[in-house]
């Protein structure tokens, strides 16, 4: 048999390797006491979004209702009463109902609405202990008067959960084409306006919006060296972090 | 009787009194708790070391830093419903845990903590026992632990222990021997059998510890044969979880299966403390000047040095890979004790004259070289198909063997 001469050396690379992982960061977070910051599109529970001056975006179509994989969504529409209407157009969701027991999160309702009035927010830790609580009707799904997701005493909600739940979650496509990159297409929510676009692939991103910095930074540190991307490496990676800590009028462009 | 014990342990010198009783006993008792107390501690020691090597966090939940947490494991496992099996030898199953269990107790009672104290005219020395036949007693208690594992197996009335206890009596007894060769070249360098002269002897400085004086081969074998003595990883083919569910404990339950890991983790305690006793001159080292405190420096020494050896088993278990039986057999038989044994050899020559030595180095070089051709010869063979047993780690395929007697079959 042939002996190739790294093998002394291949056994003590597992020593070396346990030993550089006590000095790298910790991938685990002590759960419900610390956790990490959610992607910007996280799927979460999902809710229903009003205009800027409060109207409801939802128009009744059932859109969402018919591309439903799990049938977890229950709509009917109403026409708008002429005194006071709901939404803008000519009818409104009268009942709007998801069951939390059987969603699963595709976020093909989000795609498929036409008005943007429902999205998801990264809300996900809900833990209802009925059915009536499960499935999630108007009332609590619709934004409340500041332009927030309502929170009900069965959730989990953390800082940054509840913030770019609008139409801007679904419309900006960091992975999609780059003619589109910076390009509002989106209308505005309750509270909040309309929501500036969101970099796309070129490595501009808003970092405090999407707070995905620290997750990315984290997940650096434990790549394989050959794994870590070329901008990340040696000079360069060193260039880089170095600039992502100055302030945002040296970096040049933007 | 009387003189038997104070030839080496000065505090029985002026015979049997109350005093010395009482010292006795309470040496029992610090050593007992020190013990208890120290297995919570390496358990939590090697769950945070593990976890921190594998970038996790590890217990944190109970006290500070999860110190606590084999405290909360051990309460849960007491308040548990003990099962024993319908198929289990009663009485063996009940007695296995203590046979484990006692031997790890006994054996850490000639480890030599620290120096020697006078306390009231008498000579206290900081070990619980300094018997003459000294460090045979931990050969003779991991003699007897291998009943405690054997028998536990067996007692299941269950495949999976039965497989383990096989494995665990064939593993433990053929590294026994390569354990056994190294000790005798230690006692060998010192002349005596007593902890305690094993320690002094090596007390004068890092160049007389013996392992730089022995060369660092023995302490080299007995690392590998005294992790695998205990059962750790990467020797831990007896409670392969991937292929055993858990060994010879997988029917154990509640209080008696909580008895196991005690005595496991205290083992692991045990013959770290035994190595540095052995090979790192147990509680030599620097201390420093200072009046009425010299007495505590030779037992932080110890605790250090120990430490650093529990350390490298959580380091291995963490580091390396689990070996398959026929590698452990291999690594025992083929490499550690004509090893051990020819270095034994060595030692004893050097021990007597320079000539024997270098005689005994050309002896053992001819005859390893010997061994080598014997090796590759029996190896060679197997390739041929022409040995009389097949070797292991080289059979055919079962399936290829299966299929042929399926397809007979199929054809008939």
């Amino acid at each position: 048999m042939e002996m190739r001469m790294s093998k002394f050396t291949d056994f003590f690379g597992g020593f070396k390797l346990t030993m550089q992982h006590i000095g790298r960061p910790n991938v685990t977070t002590s759960y419900p006491q610390k956790k990490r910051a959610k992607q910007p599109r996280q799927h979460g529970r999902h809710v229903l979004n009003r205009y800027e001056d409060g109207m409801e975006k939802c128009i009744g179509c059932e859109l969402c209702a018919g591309v439903c994989p799990a049938n977890c969504i229950n709509v009917r529409g109403l026409d708008n009463p002429m005194d006071h209407p709901v939404s803008p157009g000519e009818r409104y969701g009268y009942i709007y109902e998801i069951n939390y027991l059987r969603c699963i999160h595709c976020d093909l309702c989000v795609e498929a609405c036409p008005t943007q009035a429902i999205t998801e927010s990264k809300m996900f830790e809900y833990s209802f202990s009925n059915r009536a609580d499960a499935i999630y009707t108007k009332s609590e799904l619709l934004v409340d008067d500041q332009g927030f997701p309502q929170k009900l005493p069965w959730e989990d909600w953390r800082e940054g959960e509840a913030e770019m739940t609008g139409g801007w979650m679904r419309a900006t496509s960091p992975a999609g084409d780059a003619a589109f990159e910076g390009v509002v297409q989106w209308t505005g929510d309750l509270g909040a306006g309309i929501k500036a676009a969101e970099a796309g692939q070129s490595e501009n991103r808003d970092d405090k919006a999407t707070g995905s910095k620290q997750l990315r930074d984290a997940f650096y540190r434990h790549l394989e060296p050959e794994d870590v991307p070329l901008n990340r490496r040696g000079l360069e990676g060193m260039m880089t972090q170095v600039m992502e800590k100055l302030p945002p009028r040296f970096k040049g462009k933007k | 009787m009387n003189s038997l014990l104070a030839s080496t342990d000065p505090l029985f010198s002026h015979g049997m009194t109350g005093v010395v009783v009482l010292i006795v006993i309470i040496k029992v008792l610090v050593g007992f708790g020190a013990l208890m107390g120290s297995v919570i501690l390496m358990i939590w020691f090697e769950r945070k070391a593990i976890s921190d090597m594998q970038s996790r966090i590890g217990p944190q939940r109970w006290g500070p830093f999860g110190l606590l947490q084999t405290l909360a494991d051990g309460i849960k496992l007491f308040f548990k419903e003990d099962l024993i099996p319908a198929e289990a030898d009663r009485f063996v199953f009940k007695l296995a845990p203590y046979l484990v269990l006692v031997p790890a107790l006994i054996t850490f009672s000639i480890v030599p903590v620290g120096g020697t104290l006078n306390i009231g005219g008498h000579q206290v020395m900081l070990q619980i026992a300094n018997p003459p036949m000294g460090i045979l007693l931990m050969l003779a208690m991991s003699g007897i632990s291998v009943y405690g594992v054997m028998l536990a197996g067996w007692s299941s009335g269950s495949k999976y222990p039965l497989l383990s206890s096989v494995r665990a009596s064939a593993q433990m007894i053929s590294y026994e021997a390569a354990l056994g060769m190294t000790i005798v070249t230690v006692i060998l360098a010192t002349g005596s059998l007593t902890t305690h002269s094993i320690v002094t002897s090596q007390a004068h400085g890092i160049w007389h510890w013996n392992l730089i004086r022995l060369g660092i081969v023995p302490f080299v074998v007995f690392l590998i044969s005294i992790t695998a003595e205990l059962n750790r990883p990467p020797f831990d083919v007896v409670e392969a979880e991937s292929e055993l569910v858990g060994g010879f404990h997988t029917e154990y339950s509640s209080l008696r299966f909580a008895l196991f890991f005690l005595a496991e983790f205290m083992n692991t305690i045990t013959m770290s403390a035994i190595m540095v006793t052995l090979f790192f001159g147990g509680p030599a080292g620097w201390i420093p000047p200072i009046a009425h405190f010299k007495w505590v420096f030779p037992i932080i020494w110890f605790l250090a040095k120990t430490t650093a050896f529990a350390f490298s088993y959580i380091w291995f278990r963490a580091a390396l890979p689990r070996f398959r039986y026929d590698q452990l057999m291999d690594l025992g038989w083929k490499r550690l004790i004509p090893l051990s044994l020819g270095w034994m050899l060595i030692v004893a020559g050097f021990v007597v004259s320079k000539p024997w030595g270098l005689i005994m180095i050309a002896t053992v070089l001819i005859s390893y070289t010997l061994l080598e051709r014997s090796f590759a010869l029996g190896q060679s063979r197997g390739k041929d198909g022409e040995a009389i047993l097949p070797t292991v780690g080289k059979r055919p395929l079962p399936g290829f063997a299966l299929r042929n007697f399926t397809d007979g079959d199929a054809d008939e």
